[in-house]
């Protein structure tokens, strides 16, 4: 049986596992042949920014894993445009293809879901 | 209604495991189904058979035990949150060479395949924790 799994990434990357532990979950649910989409919304966002550097934290800089999302078939990834809008972001700052959605749709995305996974 | 439940906080600190338990129990009294619950994140915590709470206060991995001998639950500690905790049975405690083992009676170890594995299968998943 497949389901409809939106992830939904809140976080930003480092201060909490969350991120990381989103990724290990995402490649799972695809080995499991699920139908998955990703929704980054709040500091969630940061995951995606281009240029991380983690050295003085310490931290394993996860975030060319999601280049590799497009191998393992998770090409629906969305994001919060209000979101972007109050971090300063721009699609251009993010280091994968996503497509920005209004809060308005981001409430459709979620009642369209069969599951939902939050990170 | 089939139900898998996900706890992400490990006991005490938070009331999640609390909730999740009442949670729970209350379903199982109205008849609904609980197919797994899944440890995930600090949740692991909830899994250590070597909790030792003051007289006066709930064990919350005990209960856990309990509920789950007498509904045959099916409890579920994540394998990569338990290895990063220390929340380890004899097969893995061997297999990564350590001196002790401290998985509680009723749960076991496995991977996050037993997640995804569970949503299939069931209505709802229900999610305590932040």
């Amino acid at each position: 049986m497949i389901k409809k799994c939106l992830y939904v990434n809140r976080r930003a990357p480092y201060g909490t596992s969350y991120a990381l532990e989103a990724i290990d979950a995402v490649l799972i649910g695809s080995a499991f042949d699920q139908d998955i989409s990703l929704l980054f919304i709040d500091d969630g966002l940061f995951q995606l920014k281009k240029d991380q550097d983690t050295a003085d934290v310490e931290m394993k800089n996860f975030s060319p894993a999601y280049r590799a999302y497009d191998m393992y078939d998770v090409e629906k990834i969305y994001v919060s445009k209000e979101a972007m809008a109050a971090r300063g972001l721009k699609k251009r700052d993010l280091i994968i293809d996503v497509e920005v959605l209004s809060d308005s749709k981001i409430k459709d995305l979620m009642d369209e879901h069969d599951v939902i996974f939050s990170f | 209604m089939k139900f898998v439940i996900q706890v992400n906080e490990g006991p005490y600190q938070h009331q999640t495991a609390d909730s999740a338990y009442q949670f729970t129990r209350a379903a199982l009294a109205g008849g609904h189904e609980v197919l797994r619950i899944f440890f995930y994140h600090d949740g692991v915590n909830n899994g250590t058979r070597l909790t030792s709470p003051p007289q006066d206060d709930r064990n919350v991995v005990n209960r856990w035990s309990s509920l789950a001998a007498e509904h045959d639950l099916d409890l579920v500690i994540c394998v990569a949150a338990a290895q990063r905790r220390g929340i380890l049975d004899e097969s893995e405690m061997n297999r990564l060479d350590k001196d002790a083992h401290n998985l509680a009676p009723g749960f076991r170890i496995s991977g996050l395949g037993q997640l995804i594995e569970g949503v299939v299968m069931a209505d709802r998943l229900v999610v305590f924790g932040d």
